[in-house]
């Protein structure tokens, strides 16, 4: 027809065809999903940049077999599949953020002591009073030297490190009852809360990515809180115990090492299992030498006999703390322990300054560079509870996606046989409009990686009833104006003109109510909200373009006198 | 002439004002039942709202509701449903059922034990019984689900009634809006009178049935409002009828393949979404009854002021000729 220009015709049918095109890999579920396996784990096997090239990934047949299932030129983006219908584990945990001010007045309590007794004269004895977490309390005994020991902890405070926090310091001291109050800012409150979440975020990331599977999602949600989504995984327990929930990175003496898992262990002294060994118990002290905390770096290596090893480094704190304990220990053994597991028990060859060590044991170079991965990441920074939990069978997923199957077949040709029984001709107009709106559907949905619920599958069938609003609206604009003596060609312009307010109208509210639902709405919900919003964007462009360029090539070719909506 | 399907005949001049009162009651006095039905009865929250866990139970064995009980109170917990499911889709040896376990008290978060605790006396009674869905949810989150999802239905609202107040006259606005949380309310209270699971997706169906209503009110305000240019004398009760008239037929299209698609999806779409597209059929045909009878009657009550276009030259005349 005339009065679309070429260019924009083209460009149309440009973008159908690129719609189909990017929806194809979705035709062939499983072949894709292999290969884009394949590829990934192939990619990973690629080392270093030499010389500003990579070299190739080695494939191990199977990957090599699962590759070629699908060509590497084509596009291989398919639509991932939520949890509900590929199975997996939900969970919302919310992390004990108040742990961490507690942990951190604590270990305040050493250098507070050693600066107070640096004024024994004036002050007197210094002793720790029994005080609600997170709050220290020191009580002295000269009274008359109060305020110098306040001025002598306040001088311990150290400036907060975050933007917000500028020129704020970390402590509070006050005094009550003439005992010593110190607690942590506000400001640093902020800034530890802070660093937590960004810690455990991190390690979860981390301890999730260890066990491969496909796109995990970990995000912070709100002030406190986590939400971790894994595919795949059997259970939302199963997913638990391997984030761990309090998960803490120590290294203790030993006491000694058992295979009774009976045994008992004395006063301030814990039983532990070996990580690798289920008969070989650990009795170690309780109190530890230094935490994972005040592990700077961690990375595999080998030892001496070229054995495989892992290298680590500590922060000047812990440095020092581990020096002064391998100088006193030589020839003990002490335990390295994760998540109150021993992953290993090395015995201490020679004093270790500097805060470098070395372990060593029946490692193979796999496990030396898990265990660096797992020392840098180190323990979760406070324990988490979980706020709720959700497992989906991928069974339950399967029989999900079939009976989705089953419904949008069904739904697509109940609406198409109405649509031609009511239209007729214009009626298969729409249908093959419609057709191309699910492909250009899938093909946003594959493209953006917008996940794909069970939801979203009935928020397809909907769109699909929803869509032909659009045509109807417009035919029966048509109708009217062929009633009233139009001409065919001025009654399909008039039609689509006409009709063009009230398309719009409603899908922009349709939009609206789309978008709330995304802001407000999690997993599955969400799933529908993104769904069902492509959905109006596709069906306006199919509904309104689509099919008027197919109405133009039919007018074009026919060149009918009077055509019947 | 070939053969169409039509389901409204090509004119039809039907009064929808004739049942004015009678309509308006109907609608006013089904408000009033949903709410007094939620306020008495309550609704059946869905874990997402009340806390506590689900657990889908699936066996080859047919083991009866009973026998499930008792093994179920021995453990103690409290509160404990269980409903047999039924699905077409279902295999011949396919037996589902669904446990229901109150939050255990004095918890904020989820009970993990509690859950392995109800698998282990499960199996122990049916040892083929497998576990596909699990879900539990702490009452901590689900009191601000709760609150989340009011927001969201009252957020949609208000954003539908400001773009319609934008897009149209205050009065269609009003109209609209009273419209949709008719509804609303009225979905929430068939959940209400028949004790369906309200969860997380009932609210996405109600904020889905939301868009729909007002998509339907939204295209008979657009001819509404083309036609007060066009016919500056007919008084408004017949313009709004004649509107009506005119859009009657896409009106009941829609309606029609919006509710075949969603049949489809009742029928096939499996147990564990038929309440939310159940929700939304039955949503599509309170969304175009209170089109037809509740914002119209809203908006001629309210009156328009007809005065703005009084200038422009009408087209009265030209329908009187045809």
């Amino acid at each position: 027809m005339s009065d679309t220009p070429l260019w924009k015709t083209l460009l149309i049918w440009a973008l159908c065809a690129l719609g189909l095109v990017f929806a194809l890999p979705n035709a062939f579920y499983d072949r894709v999903e292999r290969h884009n396996d394949a590829v990934a784990a192939i990619e990973k096997t690629r080392g270093p940049e030499v010389d500003g090239v990579r070299p190739e990934g080695t494939a191990t047949p199977e990957q090599a077999a699962d590759r070629a299932l699908w060509p590497d030129w084509a596009p291989s983006a398919i639509v991932p599949l939520g949890l509900d219908l590929r199975g997996g584990a939900h969970l919302l945990a919310e992390v004990q953020v108040a742990d961490v001010y507690a942990a951190r007045i604590d270990g305040m309590w050493p250098d507070v002591r050693d600066a107070l007794r640096d004024l024994r004269d004036q002050i007197g004895n210094v002793r720790r009073q029994p005080s609600p977490e997170g709050v220290l309390r020191v009580a002295i005994s000269n009274p008359a030297g109060l305020e110098a020991a306040v001025a002598k902890v306040r001088s311990l405070a150290a400036p907060v490190t975050t933007l917000t926090g500028m020129g704020q310091s970390d402590i509070e001291v006050s005094t009550d009852n003439g005992e010593i109050v110190v607690q942590l800012s506000e400001a640093e409150r902020l800034a530890t809360d802070q660093r937590t979440l960004q810690q455990s975020l991190e390690i979860i990331r981390r301890r999730v990515d260890e066990v491969g599977t496909r796109e995990p999602t970990i995000q912070r949600v709100g002030d406190d809180r986590i939400l971790i989504q894994v595919p795949g995984i059997g259970s939302a327990a199963e997913l638990k115990s391997l984030i761990g929930t309090t998960a803490k990175l120590t290294f203790n003496p030993v006491v000694r090492v058992t295979s009774d898992a009976g045994a008992r262990p004395g006063p301030r002294e814990a039983l532990l299992p070996a990580q690798d060994d289920p008969n070989t118990y650990y009795i170690v002290e309780k109190t530890p030498v230094v935490t994972g905390e005040e592990l700077t770096n961690a990375q595999p290596s080998f030892d001496q006999n070229s054995r495989p090893a892992v290298e680590f480094q500590f922060d000047p704190t812990g440095a020092r703390k581990f020096g002064d304990y391998t100088a006193n220990n030589i020839g003990k053994p002490f335990a390295i322990v994760l998540d109150d597991q021993v992953i290993s028990a090395p015995v201490i060859q020679s004093h270790i300054p500097g805060g470098r060590g070395i372990i060593t044991g029946q490692f193979t170079v796999e496990e030396s560079t898990e265990l660096a991965v797992l020392l840098r990441a180190g323990a979760l920074p406070a324990e988490m509870t979980f706020l709720e939990e959700r497992t989906i069978g991928p069974e339950l997923g399967a029989d999900s996606v079939r009976a989705g199957q089953v419904a949008a077949v069904v739904g697509a040709g109940l609406v198409a046989l109405y649509m031609i029984a009511s239209y007729g001709l214009f009626g298969t107009f729409t249908v093959i409009a419609l057709a191309i709106n699910i492909a250009l559907m899938f093909a946003i949905q594959s493209l953006i990686g917008a996940t794909l619920t069970l939801p979203g599958i009935a928020g397809i069938v909907l769109t699909m009833g929803m869509a032909v609003d659009a045509n109807v609206l417009i035919y029966e604009r048509m109708r009217e104006e062929l009633r009233a003596g139009r001409s065919p060609r001025v009654a399909i312009h008039e039609g689509y003109d006409k009709a063009l307010s009230a398309i719009t109208d409603s899908n922009v509210t349709g939009m609206l109510t789309a978008l709330i639902m995304f802001f407000v709405g999690t997993g599955p919900v969400r799933g529908f909200a993104v769904t069902t919003a492509i959905g109006i964007v596709t069906s306006m462009f199919t509904a309104v373009y689509v099919t008027r360029a197919i109405i133009a090539i039919y007018i074009g070719w026919r060149r009918p006198k009077t055509i019947i909506v | 002439m070939a053969f169409r399907l039509k389901l409204v005949p090509e004119k039809t001049n039907i009064d929808f004002f004739k049942w004015q009162w009678l309509t308006f009651g109907a609608s006013i006095a089904a408000v009033v039942i949903s709410i007094l039905a939620v306020a008495i009865m309550g609704l059946n929250f869905g874990v997402d709202f009340k806390g506590g866990t689900t657990i889908r139970v699936e066996s080859t064995q047919a083991v009866d509701i009973a026998t499930y009980r008792t093994a179920l109170d021995e453990l103690g917990l409290g509160e404990v449903a269980i409903t047999e499911v039924f699905d077409p889709s279902f295999r011949a040896d396919q037996h589902v059922k669904m446990l229901r376990i109150a939050p255990q008290e004095g918890y904020e978060a989820v009970t993990p034990e509690t859950i392995v605790e109800v698998e282990q006396a499960v199996l122990k009674i049916d040892p083929a019984a497998t576990f596909p869905s699990v879900e539990s949810v702490g009452p901590k989150v689900s009191n601000e689900l709760i609150w989340k999802a009011f927001l969201a239905v009252t957020a949609a609202s208000a954003g539908i009634w400001i773009y319609v107040w934008l897009r149209f006259e205050w009065q269609f606005a009003v109209g609209c809006v009273a419209a949709l949380i008719h509804d609303v309310i009225v979905t929430v209270g068939v959940f209400a009178i028949f004790q369906f699971k309200f969860d997380l997706t009932i609210v996405a169906a109600l904020l889905t049935i939301l868009g729909y209503s007002v998509n339907d009110t939204v295209v008979i305000f657009d001819r509404l409002r083309e036609n007060l240019r066009k016919f500056k004398e007919m008084p408004l009760r017949d313009l709004m009828n004649l509107t009506t008239n005119e859009t009657l037929s896409r009106t009941i299209m829609t309606m029609t393949t919006t509710a075949l698609a969603l049949t489809a999806l009742v029928i096939f779409g499996g147990d564990v979404i038929r309440g939310f597209v159940g929700a939304m059929l039955f949503g599509v045909f309170i969304g175009a009854y209170s089109t037809l009878y509740v914002a119209k009657n809203i908006v001629l009550m309210l009156g328009l002021d007809r005065s703005k276009h009084e200038g422009e030259p009408g087209a009265d005349a030209e329908v009187a000729e045809a």
